[in-house]
């Protein structure tokens, strides 16, 4: 079987460079690349345009990136919850396209089934329709929105094995799936890494062909943003 | 006048039986809570959850588990999951039959403002463009003034749209108010204690009033 196995995060990122075009997989704090995140920020690369639902919270996730001013841009759905985000965005320091949650979510999946548009009712009537291609079909108004184009994906599973397959837990498939098809590159950090076969094949989520790198990451904080129990 | 819990348990009398509901952040997440017994209903979390069940107690917490407002929360017996692709496919194929979500704003032709405030506060629109753009029935839970005491019921929205022509109803601490296709926010309900002439003076959008109007009951 092809072995995608790498041995660690900065071996999986260590031909990301400046100005480059990441996805990041991850919904909030759930489900996100943690041991990349921590390379990337390690290897203190800059001027990124970094594609993912939301920007993590100031002191974690994508927030760590931010704090070190390693982002040019943003392309995210929300951005609530992280206060040094808001202070770059606000003094011009960051640049920021924010689209619909469904929006993002379409444009990774059209990218990664090779189609190059998708069309949308969202954000018809909007600000986010300002100069869009809109068709009607059957009566109702949609936008072109066109695939992302990224070089590199990075997403983080539960399990996975040598050949790429991945298998996720939980609200934490969220973008992750979708990203890890879309990106020119995709590296992928699991919590467990098997061999072929270990896996069962009818439970894959993301079949390894999508999948150039991978590695059992450690030490996962698995940080939780608003613990919510009942009484 | 009605609290934030009493709009959410008027609201939870909206819900169809077997029907798929999306609950917006703030009051909306509250209806969960007033769902009469005999009631059917399947909660969608758009970020990849179709059977939300409660919170969970301290040991049922699971990191890998949240709703779209990034609580920790249970799954229910039944309950699917799925990607962010399949959710918003989901929604815009339109299998989610209710939309419940908050606003800034509503205008008396259904449109709905609630993301942005220029200057002020950018957080994004997260999944809302995508569910009022494609929810069979959208309803919005929000008070009917804002901090200043100006009416969040207009002619037109002045804030940056969130959808055009989408809400069909809106539940405040004052009253429930049905949008009208060819515009005007039909006064359905008061709130118990409210007169008319209260609604009148905090609706600055073309309010059309028939007959008696009732007090609202909750069971």
């Amino acid at each position: 079987m092809i072995n995608k196995k790498v041995a660690n995060a900065e071996e999986a990122i260590s031909d990301i460079k400046d100005g480059d075009t990441l996805m990041l997989g991850g919904f909030g704090l759930c489900g996100i690349p943690e041991n990349c995140i921590a390379a990337l920020v390690k290897k203190g690369i800059k001027n990124l345009t970094c594609i993912s639902n939301n920007a993590g919270v100031d002191d974690f996730g994508i927030g760590l990136m931010l704090q070190q001013k390693q982002v040019k841009k943003m392309v995210s759905s929300y951005v609530g919850e992280n206060a040094e985000f808001e202070r770059q965005l606000l003094s011009g320091e960051l640049d920021v396209e924010l689209i619909p949650q469904g929006t993002l979510a379409f444009r990774c999946m059209a990218a990664g089934y090779g189609m190059p548009a998708i069309f949308t009712p969202a954000g018809i009537g909007t600000e986010v329709a300002i100069g869009k291609e809109v068709r009607n079909f059957n009566g109702k108004d949609y936008l072109l929105e066109k695939a992302f184009e990224a070089n590199f994906a990075i997403v983080k599973a539960w399990k996975g094995d040598t050949a790429g397959n991945l298998i996720f837990k939980a609200t934490s498939r969220n973008f992750n799936t979708v990203m890890a098809m879309a990106g020119k590159i995709t590296i992928a950090e699991v919590e467990e890494l098997v061999a072929p076969g270990e896996l069962d094949p009818n439970q894959i989520h993301v079949p390894g062909v999508y999948i150039h790198r991978i590695f059992q990451g450690s030490d996962y904080e698995k940080r939780i943003e608003k613990k919510t129990v009942s009484k | 006048m009605l609290d934030k819990e009493a709009i959410a348990k008027r609201i939870a009398k909206e819900i169809q039986h077997n029907s798929y509901v999306n609950l917006g952040i703030g009051i909306p997440t509250l209806v969960a809570n007033y769902i009469p017994k005999n009631i059917a209903v399947c909660f969608q979390s758009e970020n990849g959850l179709l059977g939300m069940g409660p919170f969970p107690t301290e040991a049922e917490v699971d990191a890998d588990l949240i709703n779209a407002g990034k609580q920790t929360i249970t799954m229910l017996p039944g309950a699917a999951l799925f990607d962010s692709a399949m959710s918003f496919g989901m929604i815009h194929a339109q299998k989610i039959d209710l939309t419940i979500l908050g606003a800034m704003e509503v205008s008396e032709n259904g449109d709905i403002a609630n993301w942005k405030i220029p200057g002020k506060m950018v957080k994004g629109m997260g999944g809302a463009m995508d569910l009022v753009a494609s929810a069979k029935n959208i309803i919005v839970a929000m008070q009917h003034v804002n901090k200043d005491g100006e009416s969040k019921l207009l002619p037109n929205c002045t804030l940056p749209l969130t959808g055009i022509r989408c809400v069909k109803k809106i539940v405040t601490e004052l009253a429930v108010l049905a949008v009208l296709p060819e515009g005007g926010f039909k006064l359905l309900e008061r709130a118990p204690g409210v007169s008319v002439e209260t609604i009148k003076k905090a609706t600055l959008g073309k309010l059309i009033i028939e007959g008696e109007i009732p007090e609202m009951v909750f069971d």
